[in-house]
């Protein structure tokens, strides 16, 4: 079973159909279909290892399926425009950040690499959204796991994407961050941002997503319970 | 949010000032291909008969190769940075062309390859003892039209062999073959040069740099992109 049900009536911001990679022998997802609605957020959640991450780096464009295709606002993710790619937003296991810059220059730096008015106040607005304004002028090599996810995830917001793929959002977070980016999560929706989670917890997948998908054995094998 | 990606130069450009902001404040990098170049210029110094070779003989040679192996040891830098944290995603993410990343890093490598041999050259002067009266223009020249191309293959290189095992080993491995006619042209110039002969008269060694760069150049953008294909 595969999902195809994306809620609502709003339209469709993402599509991926019949998504199927592999890695040499090992076959990493067979078929796997879903679709998100503008406004929406779907959480898919699944055990170590069955290929969640391949699924986000599939829909973030990184990686290229075996077969299938993925479309973001009707058209290929892997278009030849390159200017389709500031619509996506990702939170991947790595915080994306260099060393050798502070908080403040690495997220200069990508403002700046996505054409945003003003980089400077771009970069201070998303630092000050994960709290982290305090420590602008320090490099990424001085934070806690905790505090470098809050930094990875100001990276991913920092352009509003209206798709933002987030792996694990919630590892190394406080329960104060992690109420904030509850939060965060939930102000996307009204604005018409959709965004999809990939987690092994069932209980933050429940409490951010509207809609929960199972993945095994590299199938979607339908709503979670 | 209002977003107007920037132009393939633009990116670039912030690219190549964010890979010499972070390299400059590192300094690992810069530091060690000095000090690498100013060990061997003193071991050709120390390892020279100067009954039997006069300085001008080896001193191109020297000077060169001297280069040749400080750029690869700034080049196998050039995408590691990249993959800390996963910087490369973040790269490949961004609304510009695969392109630009390219020229970016190609940018910032030349760059650093001209800073490490714009300091190598004292260097070379003080341990030779030769005279650049005259030579020096010339051998700005040739040293621009023989950096630009090996950077250029040493820029896809570095990417290519960033995420492999044993990288260090590959890139050198791989690059050195390519960097073989520049560096036979810039030290053929360069002797010339040394010897007081005018630059008009290593015009068809110019001639091939130019070739090489524009070839490499070229070639280089176009494989690029597809290194990042996964």
């Amino acid at each position: 079973m595969n999902d195809s049900s994306a809620t609502g009536n709003s339209s469709l911001l993402l599509q991926a159909t019949g998504l199927h990679r592999s890695f040499g022998e090992r076959v990493v997802l067979t078929a796997v279909s879903l679709a998100l609605a503008e406004g929406e957020t779907i959480a898919v959640i699944g055990p170590n290892g069955v290929g969640k991450t391949t699924l986000l780096r599939i829909l973030a464009g990184l990686l290229r399926p075996s077969a299938g295709e993925v479309l973001l606002d009707g058209r290929p993710v892997r278009t030849a425009d390159p200017g389709s790619r500031s619509a996506i937003g990702l939170l991947s296991h790595r915080a994306m950040l260099y060393d050798d810059l502070t908080l403040q220059e690495n997220l200069e730096f990508a403002a700046r690499l996505h054409g945003l008015a003003d980089p400077r106040r771009v970069a201070r607005d998303a630092l000050s959204q994960v709290e982290l304004l305090a420590r602008a002028g320090d490099s990424p090599r001085t934070l806690s796991r905790g505090l470098l996810q809050r930094a990875a995830l100001a990276r991913a917001l920092l352009h509003a994407p209206r798709l933002l793929l987030l792996d694990e959002p919630f590892t190394g977070l406080d329960s104060a961050a992690a109420g904030r980016l509850t939060s965060l999560l939930a102000a996307r929706r009204p604005a018409g941002l959709g965004t999809i989670i990939v987690t092994h917890q069932m209980d933050e997948a429940r409490d951010v997503a509207s809609r929960v998908l199972s993945l095994q054995s590299g199938r979607i094998e339908g709503a979670a319970a | 949010m209002k977003s107007v990606p920037p132009g393939a130069l633009t990116a670039a450009l912030i690219i190549a000032g964010k890979d010499l902001r972070s390299e400059l404040r590192r300094r690992t990098a810069l530091v060690s291909a000095v000090v690498f170049a100013a060990l061997i210029l003193v071991i050709f110094n120390f390892a020279r008969d100067p009954t039997s070779l006069r300085a001008e003989q080896l001193a191109p040679s020297a000077f060169w190769i001297t280069c040749a192996f400080a750029a690869v040891t700034a080049l196998s830098r050039a995408f590691a940075v990249e993959l800390e944290h996963g910087a490369l995603d973040g790269l490949l993410l961004a609304p510009v062309p695969r392109e630009a990343l390219f020229l970016g890093k190609f940018l910032g490598n030349l760059t650093f390859v001209l800073l490490v041999e714009g300091v190598t050259l004292p260097l070379f002067v003080l341990f030779f003892n030769v005279s650049l009266k005259g030579a020096l223009p010339g051998i700005v020249l040739v040293a621009l039209l023989a950096t630009v191309g090996f950077v250029a293959v040493g820029t896809v290189f570095s990417a290519l062999t960033a995420r492999v095992r044993f990288n260090e080993l590959m890139l050198p491995v791989l690059l050195l073959p390519f960097m073989l006619p520049p560096l036979a042209g810039a030290a053929q110039v360069t002797a010339a040069l040394l010897n007081g002969r005018p630059l008009v008269e290593s015009v068809g060694w110019l001639r091939l740099l130019l070739v090489y760069d524009i070839t490499f150049v070229t070639l280089s953008l176009l494989v690029f992109p597809a290194l990042f294909d996964e």
